[in-house]
């Protein structure tokens, strides 16, 4: 599995963060997405797949 | 478009109050309005689509097709909307699409990102201490709403902003009007222009201030660098203010109240306090509190639910409805603690879902176990049916909780 987050769709809820906090993370400064894991470990996949599911924007795509 | 007369179509939101707290329709409005797409009358005369389906409200609410800003003609208004100058617009970003939306929205992001909402959860425990120690010094009988529900999250996030809480009969009173759908318009226009005028001065004596709350940082960092104005900046506050206490405190008295109904449900939260955040998202599910759901206008023709809405015509996408929809929540009029209830769209869909929430959920966890910790005795002392609600608001919710312990 691949991630690509689009932070220019991102309106920062923070529901990937609360899905997935060891793939997802939210900028200090803006508090978009922050991608931790372009390619998360196996065992994230149910929870990277709710974040994409969860994200209000559509700024999460995976491949 | 279909000929039908109007006055023949069901009407939105729909007006019998009598099925408690917890019921969204009585069985002749399901009949009416529970259909994934339906053609519905407004209070102002208007015609709008009703969205109630889970995917269906999902896909309309994050469509290009469809248009937040009330001021566009032909937009579904549940009340007529009041006469507003540009300035009384100014910030008002939750009516916005677009770039414009995007522009203020994104000055906001990172204040109630989840790590910074983690750092204000100190502040929240301590106004829930607080809270729950003057309820206990005063002693049973009380009432839930007045002296917990709607302090906590009106403290904080008068300290976050920077609003002084001792004005806290001011701002909510206005608060209500401005979200009671049965309040004349020249009153609500009157009380908006009171609180944006309250919300000038306190942001104008901000400016040589070193403060650190949000109003006194973006007074610094974006006003007086001129990429805000402070009409804008008090449209934003406006909407904090008004967001950050209402829905919450609503939310607080309606858990309680279901918690309390069934014997075990609060010993299970405080002999089991991890389990408060999966209860939270039920609760959140169940409850979903702005009731009479979110309206927008198409803006191009688009199918949904299988129903072309032309460019022009109005939809409402029923937040309530659609977080009872069988299909993704199984046994959906009932409230199940072990619900997997986070596809719930209590908070909206789309850009504009609620930018809150981090902070609703702390708020909401943490009144509730300790709550269930502090009060292990606590009982309310009316059935849900005698309890009195507020029907006409944009956020439902009870007007008092009468408990004792």
């Amino acid at each position: 599995m691949r991630i690509e987050v689009d932070r220019d769709r991102c309106c920062g809820s923070g529901n990937c963060v609360l899905a997935a906090p060891e793939v997802f993370d939210q900028d200090e400064a803006d508090g978009l997405v922050l991608l931790l894991r372009p390619a998360p470990p196996a065992e994230a996949a149910d929870r990277v797949r709710r974040a994409a599911d969860l994200c209000p924007a559509g700024a999460i795509h995976l491949t | 478009m279909t000929a039908t007369a109007a006055t023949d179509l069901p009407l939105w939101p729909p007006t019998n109050p009598d099925h408690g707290p917890f019921a969204l329709l009585d069985e002749q409005e399901r009949g009416r309005l529970d259909k994934p797409v339906t053609r519905v009358r407004l209070p102002t005369g208007a015609t709008a689509w009703l969205v109630t389906r889970h995917a269906d409200v999902r896909q309309l609410l994050r469509h290009p097709a469809f248009s937040a800003n009330f001021e566009k003609p032909g937009f579904p208004l549940l009340r007529p909307l009041p006469p507003q100058s540009e300035l009384e617009r100014q910030g008002g970003f939750i009516r916005m699409d677009g770039d414009a939306h995007t522009r203020l929205r994104r000055m906001l992001t990172a204040e109630f990102m989840i790590k910074n909402v983690r750092r204000v959860e100190p502040l929240i425990q301590q106004t829930v201490d607080e809270a729950l120690d003057a309820l206990q010094a005063a002693g049973p009988p009380a009432d839930l709403v007045e002296a917990f529900a709607l302090p906590v999250p009106s403290m904080v996030i008068c300290h976050l902003l920077g609003v002084p809480y001792a004005d806290h009969g001011f701002f909510q009173a206005r608060s209500r009007t401005l979200l009671d759908r049965t309040a004349p318009v020249e009153r609500v226009r009157t009380e908006v222009g009171e609180l944006r005028a309250y919300l000038r001065e306190l942001a104008l004596a901000r400016h040589a201030d070193a403060a650190t709350d949000l109003i006194s940082r973006l007074v610094r960092d974006r006003v007086a660098t001129g990429e805000l104005s402070v009409d804008e900046l008090v449209g934003m506050a406006l909407l904090l203010l008004v967001a950050g206490h209402e829905t919450t405190a609503n939310m607080i008295g309606l858990s309680a109240l279901l918690l309390l109904r069934e014997p075990g449900r609060l010993d299970a939260l405080r002999e089991d306090p991890d389990r408060a955040p999966a209860l939270v998202e039920e609760l959140l599910r169940y409850l979903s509190v702005v009731r009479t759901g979110l309206p927008r206008l198409a803006v191009d023709d688009v199918e949904i639910g299988g129903r072309l809405i032309r460019a022009g015509e109005g939809a409402i996408a029923v937040l309530s409805l659609a977080n009872r929809d069988p299909e993704v929540f199984g046994t959906a009029d009932e409230f199940d603690p072990y619900q997997q209830a986070h596809q719930h769209l209590a908070f909206g869909f789309g850009v504009h879902q609620c930018i809150g929430q981090p902070l609703a959920r702390a708020e909401l966890r943490i009144a509730l176990v300790e709550l269930a910790r502090r009060f292990p005795g606590l009982r309310t002392t009316a059935t849900p049916e005698q309890l009195s609600t507020r029907d006409t608001s944009v956020v439902f919710g009870l007007n008092r909780l009468p408990v004792t312990w």
